[in-house]
């Protein structure tokens, strides 16, 4: 099964309740009404797309039926794919690079969405593709974090830079940044503690990492990846805002996209503060991390039939 | 925050409505618009939502306006009650069984915060008197032992381990005889976190289940989580039968509306909320605080229960004595701000206080406990002479103060007319006989522009 097909399995109870739900509402009307306008909205507000969103791409969608004079309710499906594809964009976004090694990649969010899981699979994703990783653990605050990613980093082939528990994740960074040029790694990760993004405090810490990444190495990090769980809600866009702010996140990861959440909130995020979404967590596995495909993502959340499955699958 | 109040939207939709006697179900309609968007804006779920706003929709059909004043006022309150009648039921303990030991198994989605509420709700439970002893149920999640191990040793509480090679129910089983026999009468189970639709582990939650018959059954829920936690709530319920709900990291700035989803689709009773990384961040649960939440209302009353706990009374006491007789210096305005940092972060002060939560200004201000460390160390580079004679601090002492406290002279500048402009108001107050009462609120320039608070 190809990357596709896992996608899609992963993405089939997303499909099910949104896709199935879009057809029954579009199939058997007659006519463009209001109330199927309002059904779609539900739909989009049922996947966590959020309320306003939603109403954008209603808004959007009205636009468009007037402008091409659709009246056929099922011309609405292929309208909606493409507004929500615009959104998304049609670029594959793909990691940024470093001009001189390492390429530094800083890992941030909130508590328990995955981030050190992301980590260990994404310096796997890089392994893979024939580069030398280190990780640094500079989440010196949860207990038992540092042993988590030497897990990981037994797993995957990857050394790991380590202070004790407790203690300046500044300094680990800054160790970490300089063993990884003294080896030639090709890419250093950094794992952060996770923090909810309204303790200022913490976040301050957060720029401090980010500071002395910057101080050590001009452009460093290089990438700054917000991994967000898609089984959360509106909260997503205020962590994405947050974090923005404070470190400049280039990119999101969202993990956990293998049960019934739709990470709909992402089209939000897109919408509202023009993150890029690069990569996505769809299985425990250490291949289930992929980078993120809007046409893929869309294709497999709108595919209807078996056809199209077997084209691309 | 994102959402900008209810209460205004509401007050804009009724201000239309003017000179009507009564509310007709269109105009109902209108109000209730914004009362599902604000729901939905707090991950409520949608179905939820539905529900809900067909049951408020027959009370307030056929309102008097003109009898009240404000119907934005009432309509926000039939919600605000119904809200907190759904979530509501009795508030929860654990449930103790009759012949120890009590056993409670935490289950959840994957960093959901399982191990570490395992860990506070131990804490929680010693402090009213049990023995309590850790399970390490989780063998998947690389380290999760370790962790649960460290949280024990903070705690100093016996966590139980048998490595990663045992299955997890005779884990569970091995534990509760040791527990017996040891005599820790309160056993907690931190199983693996997974996905509801994860037909392997949910078989052997099921497993555990049936093997240690839990007096207690929790479903740790990550309040952020948005309109997917029904189908979470469902799943883990309808094949292990909850008897309650912790929802976690409350301590953020989200509307947290999957509590009312997830009362609503399991009918338990949410027990604790998590709001904190300490171990000692576990609350009771309150019904009407979290209806405010959701509406975006501030929670007056934590805050007070907050004032209360934290406030030494007899300062506090000295204190207004001070503000009536004038005496009030930049000495006291310290104390006053140390007591108020006592209660908490600010910004999570400033969230509980109604209207402020939804305030955009309150962006503006991006209120910082950082922002007092400053007026601290401002008011605590004065001399003892100039804190008592602040009107005596010149342009020269204005410059030392600066340099000693790291700021620059326009912020002394500004702490130093703030204080005068809130004693000019404390002397208007007393004036006008109203007591100290009210001066106190604007004591620290809450909500003023331009103000480093």
């Amino acid at each position: 099964m190809g990357f596709f097909g896992k996608l899609k399995e992963s993405l089939s109870k997303t499909r099910k309740n949104f896709i199935e739900k879009i057809d029954s509402i579009v199939t058997g009307r007659k006519v463009i009404d209001e109330d199927l306008y309002e059904e779609l909205e539900e739909a989009l507000i049922q996947a966590d797309v959020g309320i306003d969103a939603a109403l954008e791409l209603v808004e959007n969608l009205r636009v468009e039926v007037k402008k091409r004079r659709l009246s056929n309710p099922e011309e609405l499906y292929a309208v909606l794919k493409d507004l929500i594809q615009d959104i998304l964009g049609e670029e594959t976004a793909t990691l940024n690079r470093a001009s001189a090694q390492p390429a530094v990649i800083m890992v941030v969010g909130v508590n328990g969405v995955g981030k050190t899981t992301t980590i260990g699979k994404l310096a796997h994703y890089y392994k893979e593709n024939g580069n030398s990783v280190l990780l640094s653990a500079a989440d010196t605050f949860r207990a038992a974090a540092i042993d988590q990613l030497e897990i990981w980093g037994n797993r995957v082939g990857a050394a790991v830079i380590k202070h004790s528990e407790g203690s300046d994740p500044a300094a680990v960074a800054f160790d970490s940044l300089h063993a990884a040029r003294a080896r030639k790694i090709d890419v250093l990760i950094v794992d952060t503690a996770g923090r909810l993004h309204t303790k200022s405090n913490l976040m301050e810490e957060l720029k401090k990492v980010h500071r002395v990444l910057g101080r050590e190495m001009p452009d460093a990090p290089h990438e700054v990846l917000l991994v967000l769980d898609a089984t959360t809600g509106q909260n997503a866009i205020s962590q994405a805002r947050l974090f923005k702010e404070a470190v400049g996140v280039t990119g999101l990861v969202l993990t956990k996209l293998d049960g019934t959440a739709k990470g709909g909130v992402i089209i939000a995020i897109k919408q509202g503060l023009d993150i890029p979404i690069k990569m996505i967590g769809v299985g425990e596995g250490i291949d289930d991390l992929r980078p993120f495909d809007a046409r893929e993502f869309v294709d497999a959340l709108f595919a209807r039939d078996k056809k199209t499955e077997e084209q691309v699958g | 925050m994102v959402f900008s109040g209810l209460a205004e939207k509401l007050q804009e939709t009724f201000k239309k409505l003017r000179g009507k006697g009564r509310l007709t179900e269109e105009d109902v309609d209108q109000a209730l618009k914004e009362v599902r968007r604000a729901l939905i804006g707090a991950d409520v779920n949608f179905l939820v939502v539905k529900d809900f706003i067909a049951r408020i929709r027959e009370r307030a059909v056929g309102l008097d306006v003109l009898q009240s004043l404000t119907p934005a006022q009432q309509v926000i309150k039939i919600v605000h009650d119904e809200l907190a009648t759904l979530m509501g039921g009795t508030r929860s303990k654990i449930e103790l069984a009759p012949a120890p030991p009590t056993v409670v198994m935490m289950v959840g989605l994957q960093g959901g915060g399982k191990t570490t509420t395992t860990a506070k709700l131990a804490n929680h439970m010693r402090r009213q008197g049990r023995r309590p002893m850790l399970v390490a149920c989780d063998i998947y999640r690389p380290a999760a032992i370790k962790q649960l191990q460290v949280l024990g040793g903070q705690l100093d509480v016996p966590v139980f381990d048998m490595g990663d090679n045992v299955a997890p129910p005779d884990i569970a089983r091995t534990a509760v005889e040791k527990a017996r026999r040891e005599g820790n009468d309160l056993v907690i189970l931190d199983t693996a976190g997974r996905l509801h639709i994860d037909e392997g582990l949910m078989t052997e939650l099921q497993n555990i289940m049936e093997t240690v018959k839990p007096n207690e059954i929790l479903l740790v829920v990550d309040s952020m989580t948005g309109q997917d936690a029904v189908n979470v709530a469902k799943a883990f319920n309808e094949r292990l039968s909850l008897t309650g709900v912790i929802l976690t990291k409350l301590d953020g700035d989200t509307r947290g509306g999957a509590a009312l989803s997830v009362k609503t689709v399991t009918g338990c009773p949410i027990k604790f909320v998590g709001m904190g990384e300490k171990l000692d961040a576990l609350e009771d649960f309150h019904p009407d605080r979290m209806a405010d939440r959701i509406l975006g209302m501030g929670d007056m009353l934590t805050l007070i229960e907050k004032a209360q706990a934290n406030f030494d009374q007899e300062q506090v006491e000295i204190l207004n004595n001070r503000i009536r007789s004038m005496e009030f210096t930049l000495e006291d305005f310290v104390q006053q701000i140390s007591q108020v940092k006592k209660m908490g972060p600010l910004d999570q002060i400033l969230g509980m206080i109604p209207g402020l939560g939804g305030m955009k200004k309150l962006k503006d201000l991006e209120v910082d406990d950082k922002d007092l460390v400053f007026v601290e160390a401002i008011i605590s580079s004065m001399t003892p002479w100039e804190r008592q004679h602040p009107q005596e601090i010149n342009g020269s002492r204005r410059r030392r103060i600066a340099q000693g406290s790291g700021t620059s002279v326009q912020e002394v500048n500004r702490l130093l007319k703030q204080f005068e402009q809130t004693r000019k108001m404390m002397r208007q107050l007393m004036d006008m006989g109203k007591g100290a009462k009210k001066g106190k609120k604007n004591l620290l320039g809450f909500g003023k522009k331009g103000s480093p608070f």
